[in-house]
């Protein structure tokens, strides 16, 4: 066999190797019927997020004077026009809470992002270099871990300025441990491995040892970890909005929302109920996915 | 022990250090001036607002400003609220009590309903019964506990009419704190009634609190109970003709325990940003709303103050529940 066809056969069961390793994934994954329905149900929130235009029977913000607090179609005074009745200011509650998806969304890709990006950096960096660099990243880490998540998400909004933006931001910070560490530790594992001293014999570049060779191989459980905190993301900046620390009214934020229907609870509960149910259902999504997720990546119970 | 303990008080106090840090700038970084920040006066003169910078140290060095301020943190001065002119420490240790009650009859509920639950759905593993606590359990893990209190609200509170929407007792009973602890108190007290009107007022905000912890209990007792399950001790207890009873309940349930242990130990925090949330829906005069309150009314002392003495005790919980792991399973003792 000639040395350029063993390179192609290489190749070969390289790309095979990946696309094997996907479709195990895949059949691990489909075989946990929830964590498909998170999917399904996940796949038609970005939809409807992404369609908000074409599907909202009206403008999110547009008040009808004529409809204060309609209730929904299928109760006495409810009509089609407002299929889930309108809130206090005769604004359509179907309306707001399909544009209300493209911020629980927004919120969650980006603050995962930001903390996965730079979780993953300071992570890599104290678990390659060790030392002194660990010992002051995760000395912070654990003074960031030291406080109630949402506490300190509330002061750092306090500190801001309230906005949604705001909100991300100490969001992704209080967030940010949890990747640190879970980067670390993966790459610590890694990193005792017969095949990061090979590279290092043949003397790979520290960065493209840190991010080419090792990090690939820590993936699985920051996948996982981005999956759930990508819904907690959504449950805290809603928290946050119902306090009153997160979106503006009149924003169609969903913990918004609820802020704004607090004082109605008990003459219009459709204008408590539905903003919520949205947020359950949404992160009750994700959260099914991210544990098919972790079930179908975790080497540990694939083997058991 | 001795080791494993300053071991851990090595990790805690430069972490305890950092919180200092983070409460001392906190106040610095805030929009606008310090000093009218932390008088909370209007129409200030010039002389008092000098006088007032000299009082809070503004006009000496950062640095000995943040030594002044951790001298004074070390004999209890956290500074005035400035709403009430209280010392903060005061106003945090009158409040606290009233958030450790609903903390504790919250975790009771989700140890009292998920340990069992857990148990139950691992020994059964496939059932129906299993299949819906693990549906309940990522349910409850999903929940936004402020739109749960609110359903609560409405189903039990307005239509139903059984429970009070908020504070800890009927504003028709008083008596002055022995313990702090509406139930207890109450009881003390002597007067009827007072005890069921200090229940009804608990129990919907306990519940609303024990959702999260609740379905974590489960979820993390029912995997524990997998693994311990599938142990060879277990399949030789079993060999030896042991009655189901006897296995789950003495040689499982043990060790199942110890991760179990740690989970609860690690709901405190949880609780605490639970409360911020459940205390503000049902009124309730804790440590979560106060803080809520404080930041709204810009009472940034209480704030600085509330902030730094919560992080302590989520240490101090998280530093004995470290110690608690550390008796019962040796091993940790001697890794790192």
């Amino acid at each position: 066999m000639s040395e350029a066809s063993s390179i192609q056969d290489t190749l070969d069961t390289r790309a095979g190797g990946r696309m094997a390793l996907l479709s195990e994934f895949w059949s691990y994954f489909s075989e946990n019927r929830g964590a498909v329905m998170g999917l399904v149900f996940f796949v038609c929130i970005v939809l409807i997020a992404i369609f908000a235009d074409f599907i909202a029977p009206h403008a999110p913000n547009h008040q009808y004077r004529e409809a204060f607090l309609q209730p929904p179609f299928w109760q006495d005074g409810g009509s089609l026009r407002f299929p889930l009745g309108t809130d206090a200011v005769g604004r359509d509650l179907l309306s707001r809470l399909i544009y209300g998806s493209r911020f629980s969304l927004f919120i969650g890709c980006i603050v995962v992002s930001v903390s996965l990006f730079v979780g993953i950096f300071l992570g890599l960096c104290a678990g390659f270099f060790r030392g002194k660099v660990d010992t002051v990243i995760m000395r912070i880490m654990d003074v960031v871990l030291a406080f109630p998540s949402l506490l300190l998400a509330l002061v750092l909004v306090a500190l801001l300025g309230p906005s949604l933006i705001n909100a991300m931001i100490a969001i992704a910070i209080v967030q940010q441990p949890h990747y640190v560490r879970l980067t670390r530790a993966a790459v610590m594992g890694e990193m005792t491995k017969d095949y990061v001293t090979a590279a290092r014999v043949i003397g790979v570049k520290r960065l493209r040892l840190m991010f080419v060779t090792i990090l690939p191989n820590c993936m699985a459980p920051l996948i996982v970890q981005a999956a759930l905190s990508f819904s907690t993301a959504i449950l805290d900046a809603a928290a946050l909005g119902f306090l009153g620390m997160g979106a503006q009214p009149p924003t169609p934020e969903w913990g918004t929302m609820l802020a704004e229907a607090r004082e109605f609870i008990l003459r219009a509960w459709w204008v408590v109920t539905f903003p919520g149910l949205s947020i359950l259902f949404t992160v009750l999504a994700i959260n099914l996915m991210g544990d098919g997720l972790r079930d179908a990546l975790d080497p540990k119970l694939k083997r058991s | 022990m001795l080791k494993f303990l300053l071991k851990k008080l090595g990790v805690l106090l430069p972490t305890f250090f950092g919180v200092t840090l983070v409460a001392f700038i906190f106040i610095r970084l805030l929009p606008g001036d310090p000093v009218l920040l932390l008088a909370g006066e209007r129409g200030m003169t010039e002389e008092r607002h000098a006088q007032l910078m000299a009082e809070f140290g503004f006009d000496r060095p950062v640095l000995e400003q943040y030594v002044t301020y951790v001298g004074n943190l070390v004999q209890g001065d956290l500074g005035k609220s400035i709403i009430t002119k209280k010392p903060v420490t005061e106003e945090f240790f009158t409040l606290f009590p009233a958030t450790l009650e609903l903390s504790f009859c919250a975790i009771l509920i989700a140890v009292f309903f998920g340990l069992p639950a857990g148990m139950i759905a691992a020994t059964r593993r496939g059932s129906a019964f299993d299949h819906s606590v693990m549906a309940g359990a990522l349910t409850g893990y999903s929940m936004p506990i402020f739109w749960w209190g609110l359903l609560l609200i409405i189903l039990f509170s307005g239509t139903l009419g059984w429970t009070p929407v908020s504070g800890r007792i009927s504003l028709l009973y008083y008596f002055e704190p022995v313990t702090g602890f509406m139930l207890i108190d109450s009881l003390l007290s002597g007067q009827s009634g007072a005890f069921s009107s200090a229940l009804s007022h608990l129990i919907l905000p306990s519940i609303v609190l024990a959702t999260i912890p609740l379905a974590v209990i489960a979820r993390q007792t029912r995997s524990a109970m997998l693994e311990v399950l599938g142990e060879d001790y277990v399949r030789t207890a079993k060999a030896k003709g042991l009655g189901p009873g006897r296995v789950i309940g003495i040689h499982a349930l043990r060790n199942a325990m110890i991760p179990v242990i740690t989970v609860i130990g690690l709901q405190v925090g949880v609780l605490f940003a639970g409360a911020i949330l459940t205390e503000t829906i049902f009124s309730w005069p804790g440590i979560g709303k106060w803080m809520v309150d404080s930041i709204f009314r810009r009472d940034y002392p209480s704030v600085q103050g509330g902030l730094l003495l919560i992080a302590a005790v989520v240490m101090l919980v998280n530093l004995v529940v470290d110690l608690l792991y550390g008796l019962v399973n040796p091993q940790i003792r001697h890794t790192d």
